[in-house]
């Protein structure tokens, strides 16, 4: 079970209010991503839950029990840290049996669950290693060794991959991925990597000043983001906005479009290339166009276009977004 | 960080450190040398340096002349209550101002290191006239709080600097992972802070032990530590260079030979655990 409720969570440090309210609900089994801009209270939310921080106000319900003024000890959930925040002192298997001692399971049983979750994580030949002889990569399986051992009813992770180098990230994005297809338990995983989000989530909440912006799947939130902040935020490259007259022609204050659903060669848009990058399987491309402005275009591999070339631009007119004075999305 | 460094350089490198090392211990060598010189040698023009009629003699008078081993005692007490005592008020100091920081705990450590600043005498009157009113002159139980409350800034500090050095990460782990307030201490936070702990310990009694101004100034008798022990004997006995180079041998011995066997602890210590 790992079914949490978040009931009108406040937070405040003094008078700095970090979470000005928060209603979520999370359903057993589900692996739900938060991202947002730096500082936007992703980890604040997370240690909410985890109760690592004491919430100003609101409810915390964990399967249906009230869990708001539980210690962290007492909520049943395991948490992956982005440092990692292994036991320097002890040993691999010590560390990995730590959650065990302290639910007083005996030394045979500790052995029994430590060497079934050091045998999934490939970390059988570490567990007499203290945490300062391994590698980035081997400390990140141990803390999620440590986090899986004692069955929690959810895990909840900290950017736990952005110490990790770029390969090493991927491989450990799809174990956790993996992990969580066999485990079946609830996940909550804080990033502000697009790609981990799209990934992964089964459900992104999309968090902006301390407020959830929108919830949905990877492809709710692509194809239809309630607001311009949203539209923003996800897809990578970012969303052009367009105001002015073009926008009134589709009767919005804003209209967006995805570099990806402009089409190359004609259309109605004509503009300049202001630069052109040919990555092979994609090219990006920055256009400036008349009486528009600057957009960004994502189109196939190896084409012809450079800086300077006049070029004519076809947007999708399906994918166009459109959004009112305040922002929120005209549907 | 890795250099290449020549036969010759490094042989150069060793010569220089080892004369920089023997010329700072070489007042400390020369004591010792001259505690074990007959007197008439011990003043000898021009100096002997190991040619001389080797002899025990110096240490057997200092202890028939003055109790040797009473001041041992009362230095092993003072430093080592004062230290104690220092660390049960110091702990728990440390970890509120390390853990739970408030918005005043900058400036209250800079406070309490600034009473570090001041010198010892503008307090030696007031300090003097209340030990004469509580009758804690010349006793041991008066010198182990006055060298507590001396070198508290310090045990503060020290223990401060180790307890920032344990990541708020780790500790919040062993919360998660289902530890309350006594297996987190036990198991977490202790065997983390031990080393600093341990050399936060050595230095202090270093401290206490080299401490002169307090020591030899509130008290006479009964509760004089080495410290008191030397200065006692350069008066009337000034002009025996050997006595008293038996004496001042005797006095540094002890924490000379503990600072030997604990010298990676103290650099620690003395480093304030900037060296891991
Ligand atoms: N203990 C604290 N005291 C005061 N303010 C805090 C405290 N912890 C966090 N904040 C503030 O709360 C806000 C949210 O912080 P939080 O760490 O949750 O952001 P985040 O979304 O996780 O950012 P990042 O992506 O950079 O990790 C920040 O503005 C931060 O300065
Ligand atoms: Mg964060």
């Amino acid at each position: 079970m790992g079914q949490i409720t978040l009931k009108a969570v406040r937070k405040s440090f003094g008078e700095v209010h970090v979470i000005p309210g928060v209603d979520l609900e999370i359903a057993d089994g589900e692996f739900v991503v938060f991202v947002g801009p730096s500082g936007c209270g992703k980890s604040t939310l997370l240690r909410l839950i985890a109760g690592l921080e004491d919430t100003s106000a609101g409810q915390i319900m964990i399967d249906g029990k009230d869990a708001t003024a539980l210690p962290p000890a007492r909520r049943g959930l395991a948490m992956v840290f982005q440092s990692y925040a292994l036991y320097p002192h002890m040993t691999v298997r010590k560390n990995i049996a730590f959650p065990l001692k302290m639910a007083g399971l005996s030394e045979a049983e500790q052995a029994k669950k430590v060497d079934a979750a050091a045998a999934v994580l490939n970390l059988t030949a570490y567990l007499d290693r203290r945490p300062g002889q391994l590698s980035g990569g081997q400390r990140q399986r141990v803390a999620i060794g440590r986090a899986i051992v004692r069955e929690p009813s959810a895990f909840l992770f900290d950017e736990p991959l952005s110490n990790l180098d770029a390969a090493l990230r991927v491989t450990m994005r799809q174990e956790i991925s993996e992990l969580h297809q066999t485990l079946k338990t609830t996940m909550i995983y804080v990033t502000h990597d697009q790609v981990e989000a799209m990934t992964m989530a089964d459900k992104i909440v999309v968090l902006n000043a301390g407020r959830i912006e929108q919830v949905g799947s990877p492809l709710d939130l692509y194809r239809a983001p309630d607001n311009l902040f949203v539209a923003g935020f996800i897809g990578s490259p970012k969303m052009n906005f367009i105001e002015g007259a073009e926008a009134a022609r589709h009767k919005a204050h804003t209209i967006g479009i995805r570099p990806e659903h402009i089409g190359v060669g004609s259309g109605n848009w004509e503009g300049t290339v202001l630069l052109s990058e040919h990555l092979g399987s994609d090219s990006f491309i920055k256009v400036d166009v008349d009486g528009i402005g600057i957009i960004n275009v994502r189109a196939g591999g190896e084409l012809g276009i450079h800086h300077g070339n006049r070029i004519r631009l076809a947007p999708d007119a399906d994918k166009i977004h459109r959004f009112d004075q305040a922002g929120k999305a005209i549907r | 960080m890795s250099r290449a460094i020549t036969p010759q350089a490094k042989a150069i490198n060793t010569g220089l450190a080892w004369s920089v090392a023997l010329l700072i211990a070489f007042p400390i060598l020369w004591t010792v040398l001259t505690s074990f010189k007959p007197e008439p040698q011990a003043v000898a023009s021009p100096p002997i340096f190991l040619g001389f009629d080797w002899t025990i003699q110096n240490y057997i008078d200092v202890q028939d002349q003055r109790a040797y081993f009473r001041y041992f005692v009362n230095s092993v007490v003072i430093s080592i209550g004062s230290t104690l005592l220092g660390l049960i008020i110091a702990i728990p100091a440390a970890w509120s101002m390390a853990f739970v920081p408030g918005a005043r705990t900058k400036d209250l450590l800079m406070w309490m290191l600034s009473t570090k600043m001041m010198p010892a005498v503008g307090v030696l009157v007031p300090i003097y006239l209340i030990f004469i009113r509580l009758g804690l002159l010349d006793t041991r139980i008066g010198l182990t709080v006055v060298l507590m409350l001396i070198n508290l800034p310090i045990i503060i500090w020290m223990l401060y600097t180790y307890f920032k050095e344990i990541p708020a990460d780790i500790l919040e782990a062993a919360r998660m992972d289902g530890a309350g307030l006594r297996e987190e201490i036990l198991y977490v936070l202790t065997p983390m802070a031990v080393p600093g702990i341990a050399s936060t310990v050595l230095l202090n009694i270093i401290l206490a032990w080299n401490e002169s101004f307090w020591t030899i100034n509130l008290t006479t008798v009964n509760a004089a530590p080495l410290t008191a022990f030397i200065a006692g004997f350069s008066s009337p006995q000034g002009l025996f260079y050997a006595k008293l180079s038996a004496a001042s041998t005797m006095a540094i011995a002890p924490i000379l030979i503990m600072g030997w066997f604990s010298q990676k602890q103290l650099v620690r210590g003395l480093t304030f655990g900037a060296v891991k």
